[in-house]
């Protein structure tokens, strides 16, 4: 099946591995992503909240140019990032509800040689289209290298489940679609209260006591479940739980060492890629040891340097015990 | 009562604020009920909870409303909104806020003005290449209104660099004309409207 695909500013680079994984799965389960040309920022949160009709003409754009390249990728959308899945989605809900904004974005969107008629892009999720297009019989068939053993905490974080302005496709506080997903990669899943709550978005540079509290609790609750790996859908949420855990750890001396993978890069090994086709190593919480523990990756490669504790002291990165 | 994002000709603040939320966010049907708040992760830390900011909204309380850290430390997690009985849209009415607290000067003095200035250095990469830029945001954003804290964010970003998490230099898209020419004419007919 082809689709277009909306890869998103963190997907780029700062959530690479996902974008590789992404990638390194679909193929396999026959379906085509294919890029959007020139897209541009769906604005996070930040535009929105300074300004509004700019803020709709910016993701509108997205929008006229996948309308535009409809040949290409078809007259579906897909956003890996949960964020920019709902900016996306929410536009086009709101153009379709308000034919004066529309009107008004149109107009914007003229002064660029375009024009989107709301309601004619579906934006969808890519768990979406791999839970409910391809499914999880065709998915078990290419499973090869099961991930049995492997207690894994599906998070979900807050926007790809909520509001659900087109594709209301899992429950708004209790989702089980990735639950079902992981099981079918052989995995044990742990039961996760808050794998519907808040990362707390980019609320680790506004006020980081807030940010890190949301944080804190959600290591927790995986914690508390013994999970060994906490598996994400959203490049924010990934970045939040990984490179902030030792922030939490520093602010509140707890010692968590969860690794936060993509569900896309837990597939892949399922699949039997290779770790590196999967951007595994990129996370600041290093994934082997859990990996190794269920045969995912080699021993010798699962092997975390350990300072000697009697050496000099010295300084410490983040991510390092 | 007005229902559209473009209607500014209102004669009192409830009626602002409904206007400059898209679509209809159903402020009118609010019970008071107090389901938002309860569910609001970060409502400890708003020194008005979702709920008081509708009661002060429908008093007219302007001022004290748009003076309130409550829609800057609002982390877009839509729990209020999906579990409003009366379907408000409160999120988008949080964005309302931010805006027009903004637009009058206030947000300075919300107790939280670092998210609407993390916010203005987003936008201002956004609009000159089209694409959000991490390591120009981070540092931008720190060395601008955290000088003395920036030097806390560096074993992040080396982490973020060693692990080719990081780009040293933004991307521009290609039709960032075309693009500047959209948002010029968005907040054109904005001015108008």
């Amino acid at each position: 099946m082809k689709y277009s695909y909306y890869p998103g500013c963190s997907l780029e680079r700062q959530a690479g591995a996902y974008h590789q994984s992404a990638l390194a799965v679909a193929a396999p389960l026959g379906i085509e992503l294919v890029e959007l040309e020139d897209w541009n920022c769906c604005g996070a949160i930040e535009y929105i909240a300074v300004e509004l009709l700019p803020a709709y003409a910016l993701i509108s754009r997205n929008l006229a140019l996948a309308a535009q390249q409809n040949g290409k990728g078809g007259n579906q959308l897909v956003a890996p990032c949960s964020a920019c899945y709902l900016n996306l989605s929410k536009a086009d809900k709101y153009m379709d509800d308000s034919p004066e904004l529309a009107a008004k974005v149109n107009t914007a969107l003229a002064a660029g040689g375009l024009n989107y008629t709301p309601g004619s892009i579906r934006t969808r999720h890519l768990l979406d289209v791999i839970v409910n297009d391809i499914g999880f019989d065709k998915v078990k068939e290419h499973v090869s290298s099961a991930l049995t053993g492997l207690r894994v905490a599906p998070y979900y974080g807050c926007v790809a489940v909520r509001p659900g302005f087109h594709d209301h496709f899992d429950d708004h506080e209790y989702p089980t679609s990735m639950d079902k997903l992981m099981q079918v990669m052989g995995a044990q899943v742990v039961d996760f209260p808050l794998k519907a709550h808040c990362c707390g978005g980019h609320m680790t540079q506004i006020s980081q006591s807030v940010a890190l509290e949301l944080i804190r609790r959600l290591l927790k609750n995986a914690h508390d479940y013994a999970a060994d790996v906490i598996v994400t859908i959203c490049p924010m949420c990934q970045l939040n739980l990984d490179a902030y855990q030792e922030s939490v750890n520093r602010h509140f001396g707890t010692d968590y060492q969860i690794p936060i993978l993509y569900f896309t890069q837990l597939m892949g090994l399922a699949f039997g890629l290779a770790p590196e086709e999967l951007g595994i190593g990129k996370e600041f919480i290093d994934a082997r040891p859990a990996l190794a523990k269920v045969g995912q990756v080699g021993e010798a490669a699962a092997g975390r340097t350990k300072r000697d504790k009697k050496a000099l002291p010295m300084p410490r990165m983040a991510g390092e015990v | 009562m007005a229902t559209s994002a473009t209607t500014t000709h209102s004669e009192t603040f409830f009626d602002e604020v409904v206007a400059a939320t898209p679509g209809n966010p159903h402020l009118d049907l609010c019970l008071q009920c107090g389901t938002c708040s309860g569910s609001c992760p970060s409502g400890a830390d708003m020194d008005h909870t979702p709920r008081a900011i509708f009661a002060l909204i429908a008093a007219g309380m302007k001022d004290t409303v748009l003076r309130s850290n409550t829609p800057w430390y609002c982390v877009s997690c839509y729990y209020c909104m999906v579990r409003c009985p009366q379907e408000i849209h409160i999120t988008d009415l949080m964005y309302a806020l931010k805006r027009m607290s903004i637009q009058e000067g206030l947000y300075h003095k919300t107790g939280a003005p670092e998210a609407s200035d993390f916010a203005g250095t987003f936008i201002e990469y956004v609009e000159s290449y089209g694409r959000s830029f991490e390591l120009g945001l981070a540092t931008r954003h720190h060395l601008l209104h955290h000088p003395v804290d920036a030097v806390k964010m560096v074993p992040l970003g080396w982490g973020m660099w060693r692990r080719k998490r990081l780009d040293l230099t933004p991307k521009r898209i290609k039709g960032i004309g075309q693009l500047q020419a959209i948002l010029a004419k968005a907040k054109e007919l904005r001015g108008a409207a």
